[in-house]
């Protein structure tokens, strides 16, 4: 700043008053997301590098990691972990966003009648807190008092109920299911939001040219939408490796049975924070933690600089 | 306006204090995991005290049992913890007193009134200090509801034979479901079914001991037997109880639709509340007429004092309480179910309490064989048996994979003396 001070005054710049206004108003979002959002992050990042030894709290590199994953026990139920985490992103992706771009195909059809109340009735649950969600469907499919056996009898499908939370082979299967119903809102509303941005005129050329129906969403509809689903992908991805609160209120901390629906959240949680006579082990949630965070980022990254730059965007 | 409202603030924040002072009160908090006792402690216990010790005030403030002991260590550490801590028996309290968190309490009035027995689950293990007042034990056994065994004309089972017999009969009849338990918790499989029925096959503390002196393992005949007896049990549970929790299972046995629950003392209170039947209570059936039965006699609560409280003179003036006969007997008529571990002998009123309690005359108590010395590694040998102990009942695991899984876990951490 001192130096346009002692500079040539005729080829000084023209001096603009400073625009405080900029920092001001930028400062009390700023100051509350570096609070609660990046000054824990990096505190997390920073002691999953340390480690108790003798009481002490000691820098001791990446050994946290390398405990994780040679301890048979801990990498066993880190992968253990990792490969359930999976199964349920893979599940969300192929259940909850093609029922959301099916329902949002359908709600945007004009001749729809009550499209308003069918678009809310949807999207409610989405707004239920995690904990009523996990506990009506608890309730449900319970065997003893749930309405779901109930009902399956009355269209003679007794047969084909099982306590699905109970069972090692289910569970999983059955809580992800859970997750899909509760958020298969979002996708809807967004994909509805970028159907109804499809010009009018487009969609017309297309009937001129004899594309209607199907093969009009097939060939028009979805190559514009595509960004969107990519967003709702990544928006889900992201959402899936940070899951907790679902399997928490529906199984419980241990995430049983037998582990079978352990994803990252829970197995951070009962590290972190420990579980009945299993004691919390700060170092460790942190590295779980921080190979958590590591897995989102290589995601988002690859969606990022791989697949958004090659998805086409049209400009109406 | 703002000199009005500064004005207020330098008065409230310069004389509360002195207000404080003035009424000489010594406030202390209780740390505990039994948010199910709250009411017995604002209504009877704590009103009990401070009638006796004007100018203490005690507050008496539960969590979640499961998040219990890392909060508590949390707290500890940041030191915001209340003045008294309520104590798991042995390992985790151990480990608490070794940090210097706890004060030993080897002088306290009245720490006379246990015997070295109580006092176990609270001592150092070359036996010299205590940290913990003893308070309860439990005891394991089975519940039953009296109104189903008179309709069925069943007698409650002394041998496993009988048992199973008697378990038929009510499947055969098909009113009740037989057991009352799920596996969905884990906790039920491995505390009412493992810890419950083992003691018979272990002998008690004879194999418990061995366990940890390392003459025995969790692989031996005597450790797999009660596997292979909750396998059994799989066919005389409700439909669905792999999806059974354990308020499930409570509220099955209270709403009359179960005829026998696997149980731990601590039931009675509430289920005295609950259900409108007569019930009674037998001790694990012994393999055959004659021997001698062991019982899951488990020191299970105690009460500590943290080593940086506020008000250390008053919270020993508690402690001393709490280790009197007034506080015993006060203690196990209003929590039937938390057996007093005070030498004097406390008179019960209720007679359930009265039937598990008098099981220690005839067979030999022991406590859980997860909880002392083994049970202080990674993986936690406790959690361990939840998890295994309810997939032998699913029948996703053999009895033989389930002990040699939990052997595997101890041997990757614990050496026995030699």
């Amino acid at each position: 700043m001192s130096d346009i001070d002692t500079a040539d005054p005729e080829i000084a710049p023209i001096k603009r008053p400073a625009r405080w206004h900029i920092l001001v108003f930028l400062a009390p979002a700023f100051l509350v997301y570096t609070a609660v959002m990046i000054l824990p992050l990096i505190e997390t990042l920073r002691l999953s590098l340390y480690n108790l030894v003798d009481n002490q709290t000691v820098f001791v590199g990446l050994s946290n990691f390398i405990t994780l994953f040679s301890d048979p026990r801990l990498a066993a139920n880190f992968w253990n972990a990792l490969w359930n985490n999976l199964i349920f992103f893979v599940i969300h992706m192929l259940v909850q966003n093609p029922i959301g771009v099916a329902l949002a195909a359908m709600l945007s059809v004009p001749k729809l009648r009550f499209a308003t109340f069918y678009r809310t009735a949807i999207f409610v649950p989405t707004l239920l807190s995690f904990v009523i969600v996990g506990f009506i469907w608890k309730l449900i499919l319970s065997p003893i008092w749930g309405i779901a056996p109930s009902m399956m009898d009355l269209v003679g499908l007794k047969w084909a109920f099982a306590p699905w939370l109970g069972r090692p082979e289910s569970a999983l299967i059955t809580v992800s299911l859970i997750s899909v119903w509760q958020y298969v809102g979002i996708p809807m509303m967004l994909i509805y939001a970028a159907l109804l941005n499809i010009p009018e005129e487009v969609l017309e050329a297309a009937e001129c040219d004899g594309i209607t129906g199907w093969s009009q969403f097939w060939k028009i509809k979805l190559p514009l939408i595509l960004p969107s689903i990519g967003i709702i992908s990544i928006l889900t991805f992201v959402g899936n490796f940070n899951a907790f609160d679902l399997v928490y209120t529906v199984q419980g901390a241990l995430a049983g049975p037998d582990g079978s629906t352990d994803i990252l959240g829970t197995l951070l949680y009962r590290t972190f924070f420990g579980f009945q006579n299993q004691m919390g082990d700060r170092s460790m949630g942190a590295t779980i933690a921080t190979v958590m965070f590591l897995i989102i980022l290589a995601g988002v990254s690859l969606y990022l600089f791989v697949i958004q730059r090659r998805i086409r965007r049209y400009q109406f | 306006m703002t000199r009005l409202l500064k004005g207020m603030l330098l008065a409230t924040t310069m004389f509360a204090p002195a207000g404080a002072v003035l009424a000489q009160d010594a406030s202390l908090t209780i740390e505990s995991w039994r948010n199910d006792d709250l009411s017995i402690w604002q209504e009877k216990l704590i009103p009990a005290f401070e009638a006796k010790n004007p100018g203490i005030k005690v507050t008496f403030a539960p969590m979640a049992p499961t998040e219990y002991n890392s909060a508590v260590n949390a707290k500890l550490e940041a030191g915001t913890a209340g003045d008294l801590i309520t104590c798991r028996p042995f390992d985790l309290s151990l480990a608490m007193f070794q940090k210097g968190q706890l004060a030993p309490l080897n002088d306290l009035d009245g720490i006379k009134n246990f015997s070295d027995t109580a006092k176990s689950a609270w001592t150092t293990d070359d036996g010299k200090t205590t940290f913990c007042v003893p308070m309860a034990s439990v005891i394991h056994g089975f519940i039953y509801n009296k109104k189903a065994f008179e309709e069925l004309k069943v007698e409650v089972p002394k041998t496993e034979d009988e048992f199973f017999a008697l378990l038929d009969k009510i499947k055969a009849d098909g009113n009740y479901i037989p057991l009352a338990m799920g596996t969905k918790d884990q906790w039920e499989a491995a505390t009412m079914g493992y810890y419950n029925i083992g003691p018979n096959d272990w002998k008690g503390e004879e194999g418990r001991k061995a366990l940890i002196a390392g003459t025995q393992k969790l692989t031996d005949a005597d450790w797999v037997e009660p596997y292979k007896t909750l396998a059994k049990w799989k066919p005389y549970l409700g439909d669905g109880f792999e999806a059974q929790t354990y308020p499930d299972s409570q509220n099955l046995f209270t709403l009359g639709r179960a005829a026998i629950y696997p149980a731990g003392s601590w039931e009675i209170a509430p289920f005295k509340a609950q259900a409108d039947f007569e019930m009674g209570a037998f001790p694990p059936p012994v393999k055959k007429a004659g021997d001698t039965c062991y019982i899951s006699d488990h020191n299970d609560i105690g009460i500590g004092l943290n080593a940086k409280g506020k008000n250390p003179e008053a919270a020993k003036k508690f402690l001393a309480w709490v280790a009197s006969p007034e506080f015993a007997t006060l203690y196990a008529n209003s929590l039937p179910g938390f057996f007093s571990l005070n030498s004097t002998a406390v008179k019960m009123e209720d007679p359930l309490a009265q039937e598990f309690v008098s099981w220690r005359q005839n067979c030999k108590p022991t406590i859980r064989p997860s909880a002392a010395i083994v049970g202080r590694g990674q993986p936690n040998l406790d959690l361990e048996m939840w998890r295994v102990s309810a997939n032998v009942i699913n029948g996703s695991e053999t009895p033989e994979q389930a002990a040699a899984e939990t052997q595997k876990g101890l041997d990757s951490w614990y050496k026995p003396a030699k």
